[in-house]
């Protein structure tokens, strides 16, 4: 008993053993299997076959290239952690509740695998609905218009307005494109299979 | 033997405390405007309600929690050890830069600088500022003193004490495990498995066990009384310190993470009944041995009411935490509604128990200046917490079940409505009870005291 008192036994065995036990069983251990199952990807994970047919001319005129087209998708993903779309979305279909008649497949690990991934963009809470399925759903125009005022598309919608990714004249900038070109990047890699 | 405790910074960090549990109180008053469609400040970037809702819960965690959390360490460590902290310079510069710190952050959130880690949404550029004020925090106020009263005397420590040691070893390793892994090195259902500990380990091993370990000490103090079982002790804080860091991927339930890490997840959650009724039991039965002072002392008050929040949460984590419920609830208000109850009902509600026996004494003053705003403050706030709690679950079953049925997404919104009427209006009551609180606390410090009538 003494020794379960003792602030060097706290300190470590309960400090740093309890601790790291978990740290490698729920941590280690499921980052070097999934590792093997699905080596990590460098850059954004996809290609230009990726891309939905759906994805309309408006991102070719506005990124000429495939590379800044990329870098785009990547600002966005960057708008969309600042802006903290995170906290009310998620990104992940789950294999229960009918969500694959409602959102498309159930998400798979390998999807996950890549820098784009860096940091998990998971999301714990739906007030909106889940997006890892939504390129490709809705043209460019629809969600211009929504995110410069939500209840204009979706009248019922809670989600607030983002005027500041447009510029003085009503037109898109640079977070604004971004900022769509990621949403519809989202679940590309997958666009072929059945969806709702 | 007050000459070991810092008096004067004990009460400028529970002032610094109430200071920012104000501001997330009024952020997250703020945001919950936005699902009433009335948004105050609406286009405004800087007043987004997404980055202010980041506000609200690290202001209610960092700001408020543990803003409080290391004043009452500053008073109850030195108290427990005789030992006064290593330096009264190094706690100074701590004092300011946990301050500097949380200034930057809200700076932060609102400039669009947010990190993606749930509670972990500091920039990256103060990850690494936070990580060093925390290892200095640590070893200067806490485990400094600490071992140095282990190595004089030679004996075990007192059960508070394990609690504060175990927490800030845990809380180090934890916020580097969880804002460096997935941000840099572990990406997808790994990283949001690592992702899950940092989640659950603030609260679990930082907000939890220093939470109980200032228990530990007060209910003993109030009550004049020691605490019922010395072997309940040892089992409540070895089993907490064993199930709570196996507990994490519970947050990510039904996910791409490998299934028999959830499983194993839940397993754990539900071990955690075992944690809950042996420190209750402890507890219960100390309170008995005071007889009837659990009625008429408010600092108990406050404690037993954040008991039985705390008792709630628990059982509702081990049944929430099955994939039967997590399928409906996963998502939903439900949770939103459990993490009120755990930061606000319990700790909140702790910590305000030992502000309430502390502050006339920081202050010289024999007791309060209203003792009626002591009553409003309790009664808004535990009335407002439970029906909040109570709103959002109902809110939370509606939303999934609609989902799960497979209504259009907008019926989910429209069908919560009411529950994020009743949110706000709740949210409503624990400012005005918290308003109370603040202005009592505000005229114990600077009035005279009264004659007593």
């Amino acid at each position: 008993m003494r020794a379960l008192e003792r602030w060097t036994s706290v300190a470590t065995v309960a400090g740093f053993g309890f601790f790291g036990a978990a740290f490698l069983a729920l941590g280690v251990v499921p980052w070097l299997l999934t590792d093997r199952v699905a080596p990590v990807q460098s850059g954004a994970a996809f290609d230009a076959k990726f891309l939905p047919p759906s994805v309309p001319l408006g991102f070719r005129e506005r990124y000429g290239d495939l590379a800044s087209f990329k870098r785009g998708i990547d600002l966005g993903r960057r708008v969309y952690i600042a802006e903290g779309c995170w906290h009310c979305h998620t990104q992940f279909v789950r294999p229960v509740a009918n969500e694959s008649a409602r959102y498309g497949p159930v998400s798979e690990n390998w999807e996950y695998q890549n820098e784009m991934n860096l940091p998990q963009l998971f999301g714990t809470r739906r007030v909106g609905p889940d997006l890892i399925r939504e390129g490709g759903r809705r043209s460019n125009d629809w969600h211009f218009a929504h995110f410069r005022n939500p209840n204009d598309v979706v009248p019922e919608s809670v989600m607030p307005s983002y005027g500041w990714f447009f510029d003085e004249d009503g037109k898109p900038n640079d977070r604004g494109w971004a900022i769509t070109a990621y949403v519809q990047w989202l679940g590309s890699w997958r666009h072929e299979e059945a969806r709702p | 033997m007050n000459e070991v405790v810092h008096l004067r910074r004990v009460k400028l960090w529970i002032a610094c405390a109430f200071a920012w549990f104000a501001a997330a109180l009024a952020a997250g008053f703020l945001f919950s405007l936005q699902f009433l469609r009335n948004y105050p400040f609406p286009g405004v970037e800087l007043l987004s309600p997404a980055r202010v809702r980041v506000v609200h819960t690290n202001g209610v965690a960092f700001g408020f929690l543990v803003t409080a959390t290391l004043g009452l360490l500053e008073y109850v460590v030195p108290r427990l050890t005789g030992r006064p902290v290593l330096s009264q310079k190094v706690a100074w510069l701590a004092f300011f830069a946990w301050n500097a710190i949380l200034v930057a952050a809200v700076a932060g959130y609102l400039l669009g600088e947010m990190q993606a880690i749930e509670w972990g949404e500091t920039p990256t550029w103060l990850d690494p500022v936070i990580l060093a004020a925390l290892a200095i925090v640590a070893v200067n106020n806490v485990l400094g003193p600490i071992a140095r009263h282990a190595l004089s005397e030679r004996r075990g420590l007192y059960v508070s004490n394990w609690y504060f040691v175990a927490a800030f070893v845990w809380t180090g390793i934890n916020y580097f495990v969880g804002n460096f892994f997935p941000q840099y090195w572990v990406p997808g259902s790994a990283g949001a498995s690592l992702t899950s500990m940092y989640i659950h380990d603030l609260v679990g091993l930082y907000v939890t066990p220093v939470g109980w370990g200032l228990m530990y000490y007060l209910v003993p103090v109030v009550l004049r009384k020691p605490i019922y079982s010395h072997k309940a002790s040892l089992l409540g804080f070895w089993s907490l310190a064993f199930l709570y860091p196996l507990n994490s991927a519970h947050h990510y339930l039904l996910s791409p993470i490998p299934m028999w890490v959830q499983r194993f997840a839940i397993v754990a959650s539900v071990g955690v009944h075992l944690v809950v009724y042996t420190v209750l039991y402890n507890f219960w039965q100390t309170l008995r041995q005071g007889g009837t002072e659990v009625y008429s002392n408010l600092s108990l008050r406050w404690f037993v009411a954040g008991a039985v929040a705390y008792l709630l949460t628990c059982l509702q984590c081990a049944v929430q935490v099955t994939l039967t419920f997590q399928e409906v609830i996963h998502f939903t208000d439900w949770v939103v509604g459990h993490a009120h109850l755990v930061m606000f009902g319990t700790f909140g509600f702790f910590v305000f128990g030992f502000v309430h026996e502390l502050w006339p004494r920081l202050c010289g003053r024999s007791r309060w200046h209203s003792e009626s705003a002591s009553h409003w403050a309790f009664w808004l706030m535990a009335i407002a917490n439970l029906a909040m709690w109570l709103a959002l679950m109902i809110g939370g079953l509606v939303e999934g079940n609609s989902w799960k049925g497979l209504e259009p997404f907008t019926r989910s919104i429209t069908s919560a409505a009411p529950y994020w009427l009743v949110r706000s209006i709740t949210g409503t009551a624990i400012l005005a009870g918290f308003a109370c609180l603040a202005w009592n606390l505000w005229k114990t410090a600077t009035e005279p005291e009264a004659e007593a009538a």
